[in-house]
């Protein structure tokens, strides 16, 4: 795990999951079957995927268990810290987070949606920024809400 | 049937006795230049016990200890020479990274005795001095190029120094200046074969009688597919670089196994486990000592090529004993594409990519008649991240380094750990699907 701005960056972030998978029939099947029977729930997924392989990321419940389950079964799986915003759920709420990012030069290298909440009127973005601690601090300035693992699990 | 003609009918149908007597006195002779100017090898003798004067005939050959591709590989560059670098006039060399690595030395006695050795096997094909002879192979430091354009000049063939690469324009000096002998790899042959076709030229359009193929594996099936497209006769030529190229053995209008210019490269098939002598007629590793070449002279060095010979009475009128197509490798070298290509290397260039080398798998096939070149390479955990980016450039780097390293292009294709099957808990390194035998 990369240290960043101390400690409150990391208490920040959430701890994604990525897994290399070969683009063949039964790999989707297989791996949510494993996390499945290992009482793993998905909180949040994503695939960026080639013509030969692809990646699957996920934000789990349980993120040690998870990242032994991937390791006892031999798979290429690597953890990253990653943001995850709250935003309002309507038009420009996404807008008004890429512009607080824009502003202070970060890029976003990939993102997806996340558990989005039907009762409370809030969508759950997962960011991967090149400048995590920079991210952190404008985010925050800028009024949006970092969601941390802890409170993940909670949620 | 083509005309029987014959370039050294003297040396090429020499009765066994006068064949015999002439290695026996070329053998004696050679081992003496060795004794004398090369410590390596001398060393290798005395280790077992023997001296130039317990060799007075072939039948004493056995005698004499082996050369090995890491003998070449330690006596690297100057530990095998026999003259010195200012009699040498040329070096060849085979692909591969420096361990691997064969450089070969010719004096100019060395390159006239190559050059008889193809302007044979051109003759065997049926060439005179009335044809035109299109080199397809690659020149520069590839023996295929040179060897056949010396050869070609010694028939007095009108000599078309194409090298290879630029196929239509390949088909069109064979068209406008009208080429009757190819010379290439078989692989590139039928290539030229298939672009003929599509540029909508019949075989009989062309002036193509013969093909001398070499460098590579091919089978019967792709002797026929190739005449066939090509409307010739498609010959095929054996050499290697450590015994001086292309040219130490070739076909004859039999087109059933290929002539050994035995009386420049003395024969032995071997027990590739044993070392023992094997009686002729027998499958085993196939050893070859050069009985002229005065730079590098190598004395029974191991070629791992398994193959059978013959002596059975030709009707071509040559008395050579013929080897049949070599039949596999008793290493763990691959010839893809015409080229040389050991596993270690691939490890070399997947080292560099991590810590410890990843399992890998090597996949050749033949799709029609060109070879695929598939390297799966298993993700391990510090290879990883979690970008495709980075995949992929790591992808593009792993290729960029194999072609580097072996001037062919490998397909490469990640896969997940332990993915690749194993055997006994082994990784199965190399699967070919190619049936070359």
């Amino acid at each position: 795990m990369t240290i960043y701005n101390g400690k409150r960056v990391i208490y920040m972030t959430v701890k994604q999951l990525s897994v290399f998978c070969e683009n063949r029939p039964g790999r989707l099947s297989g791996i949510t079957r494993l996390l499945a029977d290992n009482d793993i729930n998905i909180r949040a997924m994503s695939i960026a995927d080639t013509k030969d392989f692809g990646i699957l990321r996920l934000i789990v419940n349980d993120f040690e268990k998870t990242l032994q389950v991937f390791k006892d079964n031999d798979m290429a799986v690597t953890s990253t810290n990653v943001l995850c915003i709250r935003l309002a759920d309507k038009p420009g709420g996404l807008a008004d987070a890429m512009e607080c990012l824009y502003k202070e030069n970060i890029s976003v290298e990939y993102m997806y949606a996340a558990f989005i909440s039907e009762t409370d009127e809030t969508a759950y973005l997962v960011l991967r920024v090149d400048k995590l601690d920079t991210a952190v601090t404008a985010l925050e300035e800028g009024g949006f809400k970092l969601v941390s693992d802890d409170e993940l699990k909670k949620l | 049937m083509p005309e029987r003609l014959i370039w050294d009918e003297a040396h090429e149908c020499m009765s066994r006795e006068e064949m015999k007597k002439l290695q026996s006195e070329k053998l004696v002779k050679q081992v003496r230049h060795v004794w004398d100017n090369v410590p390596y090898y001398r060393k290798l003798m005395e280790e077992k016990g023997v001296t130039p004067d317990d060799i007075k005939s072939v039948d004493d050959i056995s005698k004499l200890p082996f050369l090995s591709k890491a003998d070449l590989r330690d006596a690297y560059p100057y530990g095998l020479l026999a003259k010195p670098l200012s009699e040498c006039v040329r070096i060849h060399s085979t692909s591969g990274t420096t361990g691997k690595r064969v450089v070969a030395f010719y004096t100019q006695n060395d390159v006239d005795m190559w050059e008889e050795c193809t302007a044979r096997a051109i003759t065997a094909a049926g060439g005179t001095k009335e044809d035109v002879l299109q080199v397809a192979y690659g020149y520069g430091l590839f023996t295929g190029g040179m060897g056949i354009h010396g050869g070609s000049h010694k028939v007095g063939c009108l000599t078309l120094p194409m090298s290879s690469g630029s196929t239509e324009r390949q088909i069109q000096f064979m068209q406008d200046l009208g080429s009757t002998i190819l010379c290439c790899t078989p692989s590139y042959a039928a290539y030229i074969g298939e672009t003929v076709a599509e540029m909508g030229i019949k075989p009989e359009e062309l002036k193509l009688k013969a093909g001398i193929f070499g460098a590579e594996p091919w089978t019967e099936e792709m002797r026929q597919e190739i005449e066939r497209m090509l409307g010739i006769k498609a010959y095929d030529i054996y050499g290697l670089t450590e015994s001086s190229g292309p040219g130490v053995a070739f076909e004859c209008c039999e087109q059933n196994g290929m002539h050994i210019n035995e009386d420049h490269f003395l024969a032995e098939i071997i027990d590739p486990d044993t070392g023992e002598p094997l009686p002729e007629g027998t499958k085993g590793e196939l050893v070859f000592t050069s009985l002229d070449k005065e730079a590098f002279p190598l004395l029974r060095y191991r070629t791992r090529d398994v193959c059978v010979l013959s002596r059975e009475k030709c009707s071509c009128g040559r008395t050579l004993i013929k080897m049949a197509k070599p039949m596999g490798r008793t290493d763990d070298m691959l010839i893809i594409k015409g080229v040389n290509v050991f596993p270690s290397q691939i490890e070399t260039v997947l080292l560099k990519m991590s810590n410890a080398t990843p399992n890998y798998q090597i996949v050749v096939d033949r799709v029609g008649t060109t070879d695929t070149f598939e390297i799966l390479v298993e993700v391990s955990p510090d290879m990883f991240s979690d970008t495709v980016k980075t995949f992929e450039e790591l992808q593009k780097k792993i290729s960029s380094d194999i072609q580097g390293m072996l001037g062919i292009r490998a397909k490469i294709k990640l896969v997940e750990p332990k993915s690749i099957p194993r055997s006994e808990g082994k990784a199965v390194r190399v699967v070919d699907k190619r049936k070359l035998v």
